[in-house]
C-alpha cells in the first residue's frame, strides 16, 4: 500500500485550518462560527494523524480521539450558548453579542 | 473562685460576639436579654467573688489564673492573665454592677431606636474591656483592655452617625485619649527595657527594689503613666474630649463618667502606685493636676447650659479630687471616691436622660423649670445625687468619700495647706453648679410647656417605666448608703473600704497635731458645702432677678462666655496644633515625592484609556488578533 505523503496531508490539513479560520473570522452566525470552529479543530486532527503515520506511531491516534472528545464537548456548550443568544437577544448575529466590553 | 473568675469579662464580651455576629433580625426582646443578662450574670460572680474575698484572711485576699503566654520572644513574654486583688475587686465591683443598671436601663430608653443591636453590642465591648483592663495582671495586656475601651468610646459616642458633629465628637474623644495613650506605651516600653518585665507585681516589686527614690528614671515612667492616666480620665490638658464626648446617647454618657473610660486613668495611677510612691515631683504633678483640673472644670460647669454638660464638667471636676487624692498619696481614698463618684453620677446622668426624654429632646436647663411635680421620681432621685455631688453631710456617700479626700490632703505628708484651699474651693463651686441644675431644673416656673402625658401608657412610652426607675432607685440608694462603710477617722467609726484595700494602697503616712488633725477642718468644709446649697437656692430659686441683672454686665457675660467654652481651650488648642497641622498637610499636598507618585498614576491612566479601545466586545476581532499573535509569534520562531 503505497503511503500518501506527509505533505500532502499536511497541505490539506492546513487549507482546511485556514478555511476554518477564515469563517470563523468572515461568519456572522453563531451556528456557522462553530462549523468553522469544527473544521479548524478537524484540521489539527488530521495533521495529528498524518504525523502518527509518518512515525508509525500511535500518539497521533490517541490525539484525535481526544479532540473529538474536545470537540464533542465545545459543541455542546457552544450551541448552548447560541439557543441562550437567540431565546434573550432573538438574534444568532455574533457582531450583535458585543456587551461585553468597556 | 479560680475557675470563676475569667467568667467575668468572658460573659460581656459573648453578649458582644454573639449581639455582633448575629446580624439580621432579632427581636428587640432578645437583644434586650442578650445584652443584659451577661452582664448581670458577671455582676452575680462577681457577688460571690466578693463574699469568698471577705471569708478569707486579709493576706489571703489574692487570686491569680493564668492562660497562657501571648508571646514569647526572648526574655520577653507578656502573659494572658487575671490578677484579683481587693483594688480590682472593687474596680469589677463598680464596672459590673453599674453596668448592669445602666444596661438594664438601657432596654427602655433606647427602645425603638435605630441600632438597638449595635448600642448593646458596644455597651457590652466596653464592659468587657473595662473589665479586661482591670483585671490584668500583665501591663500589655492591660493596654488591650485600655485600647478597648478607647474604641468602644469612640464607636458609641458616635452612636448617631447620621449627625457629622457626632462623628467629629467621637473622633476628637479618640484623638485627645490617643496623645495620652502614647505616652503611656512610651512608658511601658521604659518600664520594659529599664526593668525587663511587663507583669505587674513583679514590676512594681523590681521598681522599689532597684530604683532610689527621686530618680530620675522612676520620675519618669511615673510622669509617662500618668499622661496615659490624664488623657483616659479628662484631666488637664486632656480634658477637651470629654464635654464633647456627650454626643453620644444619655447611657453611654453614663457608662463613660461612672463605671468605665474615665475612672481607668485613676486606677491606673492606683495600680502603679509604686513607682508614683518613688517619685515625688511626679506625685505633686499629680496633686497639682488635679487641683488645677477640679477647680477649672467646676468654674466651667457653673456656666453651662446643657444639662448633660453641666454633669460632663462635674465629672471632670470629681476625677479632679481623685487625681489630687492620689497625688498626695491617699491611694484608697481616691478609690473610695471613685466608687461614690460612680454611684451619684450614673444616677444623675440617668435622672438627666428622663428629664431630657421628658423634655421632648431639650438639653437647655434655663428652657426646663418646675418639673418637680411632673417627674417626682426623677426628681428625688436627682436630688440625692446632687446632694451626694455636693457632699450634703453625714448622709450621703459623696460626703464621706469626698471628707476622707479633702482631709488626707490636708493631713497626708505629701498633702499642703494650699491644695486643701483647692479643695475646699473647690467643694464650694461643686455644690453650687449641682444645686444650680436642681433649682433651675425642679424649682420655678415651667419656661417651656412639658408635653404633659398623665396616662400610664403614654409615659411608659417614653422610657418611664419599670426598667428606668429601678436602677435610679438602686443607685439612690447606693449613693447614699454607698458610703456608710467608711467614716470620717475622727469620729472613730468603721473604715471597712482602707481596711480592706489596706494590703494592696497602704495608707498615706500623715501629719499628727496641730490644724490639720482638729476637726476643724472637716467641719469647715461640711458648713461650706452646706453654704454653698443656701447660696445656690438664694441665687438662682430665691431670687433670680440677682444672677440676671449681674449677668448683664458686660464683663460678666465675657466670663461665663469663657467658662461655657471650657476657658477657650478648644480655641488654643485648634490654633495651636489643629491649624498648623492642616497648613502643613496642605502645604506637603504638591510636593516632590507626592508629585512622583501622581505621575504614576498619570501614566497608569493614559495606558487605560489607550488599552481600553481594544476592548470592543466583537468577537471576531478578538480571535483575528489572537490569530494574527500566534502567526506572528510562529513567524518568529521559524525565521530568527
Amino acid at each position: 500500500m503505497s503511503a500518501i505523503p506527509m505533505g500532502y496531508a499536511l497541505g490539506l490539513a492546513a487549507i482546511l485550518f485556514a478555511l476554518g479560520l477564515v469563517g470563523v473570522l468572515v461568519r456572522r452566525n453563531i451556528i456557522f462560527v462553530l462549523a468553522s470552529i469544527e473544521v479548524m479543530l478537524n484540521a489539527a486532527g488530521l495533521a495529528f494523524l498524518a504525523a502518527g503515520a509518518r512515525w508509525g506511531r500511535a500518539d497521533g491516534q490517541v490525539m484525535f480521539v481526544f479532540i473529538l472528545a474536545v470537540a464533542a464537548a465545545e459543541v455542546s456548550v457552544g450551541l448552548a450558548i447560541a439557543l441562550k443568544c437567540r431565546r434573550h437577544l432573538g438574534t444568532l448575529d455574533i457582531d450583535a453579542i458585543s456587551k461585553l466590553k468597556d | 473562685m479560680h475557675a470563676v473568675l475569667p467568667f467575668v469579662p468572658f460573659f460581656p464580651m459573648v453578649a458582644f460576639a454573639v449581639l455582633a455576629l448575629a446580624g439580621g433580625r432579632m427581636a428587640p426582646r432578645i437583644i434586650a436579654i442578650t445584652g443584659v443578662a451577661p452582664t448581670a450574670l458577671s455582676a452575680l460572680l462577681t457577688l460571690i467573688t466578693t463574699g469568698a474575698f471577705l471569708g478569707a484572711p486579709p493576706d489571703g485576699r489574692v487570686l491569680s489564673v493564668s492562660f497562657w503566654t501571648w508571646v514569647h520572644i526572648g526574655g520577653f513574654a507578656p502573659k494572658i492573665a487575671f490578677y484579683l486583688d481587693p483594688l480590682s475587686l472593687v474596680m469589677m465591683l463598680v464596672v459590673t454592677f453599674v453596668g448592669s443598671l445602666i444596661l438594664l436601663y438601657s432596654v427602655e430608653f433606647m427602645k425603638g431606636q435605630e441600632g438597638y443591636r449595635r448600642f448593646f453590642a458596644y455597651m457590652n465591648l466596653f464592659i468587657g474591656s473595662m473589665l479586661i483592663l482591670v483585671l490584668s495582671s500583665d501591663l500589655l495586656f492591660l493596654l488591650v483592655g485600655w485600647e478597648g475601651v478607647g474604641l468602644s468610646s469612640y464607636l458609641l459616642i458616635g452612636f448617631w452617625y447620621g449627625d457629622p458633629a457626632n462623628g467629629a465628637a467621637a473622633r476628637k474623644a479618640f484623638i485627645v485619649t490617643r496623645v495620652g495613650d502614647t505616652a503611656l506605651l512610651v512608658g511601658l516600653l521604659l518600664i520594659f527595657t529599664q526593668l525587663g518585665s511587663l507583669d505587674i507585681q513583679n514590676t512594681m516589686g523590681s521598681a522599689q527594689a532597684e530604683w532610689a527614690r527621686g530618680s530620675g528614671m522612676a520620675t519618669a515612667a511615673a510622669l509617662l503613666i500618668l499622661s496615659g492616666a490624664i488623657g483616659k480620665s479628662a484631666q488637664l490638658p486632656l480634658q477637651t474630649w470629654l464635654p464633647d464626648a456627650m454626643a453620644g446617647p444619655t447611657p453611654v454618657s453614663a457608662l463613660i463618667h461612672a463605671a468605665t473610660m474615665v475612672t481607668a486613668g485613676v486606677y491606673l495611677v492606683a495600680r502603679t502606685h509604686v513607682v508614683f510612691d518613688l517619685a515625688p515631683a511626679a506625685q505633686m504633678v499629680t496633686a497639682i493636676i488635679g487641683a488645677a483640673t477640679l477647680l477649672y472644670a467646676g468654674l466651667s460647669a457653673l456656666a453651662q447650659t446643657d444639662i448633660k454638660r453641666v454633669l460632663a464638667y462635674s465629672t471632670i471636676s470629681q476625677i479632679g479630687y481623685m487625681f489630687l487624692a492620689l497625688g498626695v498619696g491617699a491611694w484608697s481614698a481616691a478609690i473610695f471616691h471613685l466608687m461614690a463618684h460612680a454611684f451619684f453620677k450614673a444616677l444623675l446622668f440617668l435622672a438627666a436622660g428622663l428629664v431630657i426624654k421628658a423634655m421632648g429632646e431639650e438639653h437647655d436647663i434655663r428652657r426646663m423649670g418646675g418639673l418637680r411635680k411632673d417627674l417626682p421620681i426623677v426628681f428625688w432621685t436627682f436630688l440625692i445625687g446632687a446632694a451626694s455631688l455636693a457632699a450634703f453631710p453625714l448622709v450621703t456617700a459623696g460626703f464621706f468619700s469626698k471628707d476622707l479626700v479633702v482631709d488626707l490632703t490636708l493631713s497626708s505628708q505629701r498633702g499642703n495647706l494650699f491644695l486643701w484651699v483647692v479643695a475646699v474651693v473647690g467643694a464650694l463651686v461643686t455644690s453650687l453648679y449641682a444645686f444650680r441644675v436642681v433649682f433651675l431644673v425642679f424649682f420655678g416656673d415651667p419656661q417651656s410647656t412639658l408635653p404633659r402625658s398623665t396616662s400610664p401608657q403614654e409615659r411608659r412610652g417614653r422610657g418611664f417605666g419599670k426598667a428606668s426607675v429601678v436602677p435610679l432607685l438602686v443607685l439612690a440608694t447606693l449613693a447614699v448608703a454607698g458610703g456608710w462603710m467608711q467614716l470620717p477617722r475622727q469620729w472613730g467609726g468603721p473604715s471597712a473600704f482602707t481596711d480592706f484595700l489596706q494590703p494592696v494602697l497602704p495608707a498615706p503616712a500623715t501629719r499628727v497635731g496641730g490644724f490639720a488633725e482638729s476637726a476643724a477642718p472637716q467641719v469647715i468644709v461640711a458648713v461650706i458645702s452646706v453654704a454653698a446649697i443656701y447660696l445656690s437656692y438664694l441665687l438662682f430659686a430665691r431670687r433670680p432677678a440677682v444672677v440676671a441683672g449681674v449677668a448683664e454686665h458686660p464683663l460678666f457675660q465675657r466670663l461665663s462666655n469663657l467658662a461655657l467654652s471650657g476657658w477657650g481651650f478648644d480655641r488654643l488648642y485648634g490654633a495651636v496644633f489643629v491649624t498648623p497641622f492642616l497648613w502643613l498637610t496642605r502645604g506637603g499636598r504638591g510636593d516632590v515625592i507626592d508629585a512622583g507618585v501622581s505621575t504614576i498614576a498619570w501614566l497608569a491612566r493614559l495606558l487605560q484609556r489607550l488599552l481600553r479601545r481594544s476592548q470592543s466586545g466583537r468577537l471576531r476581532y478578538y480571535v483575528a488578533a489572537a490569530s494574527f499573535g500566534v502567526i506572528a509569534f510562529i513567524a518568529v520562531g521559524i525565521l530568527r
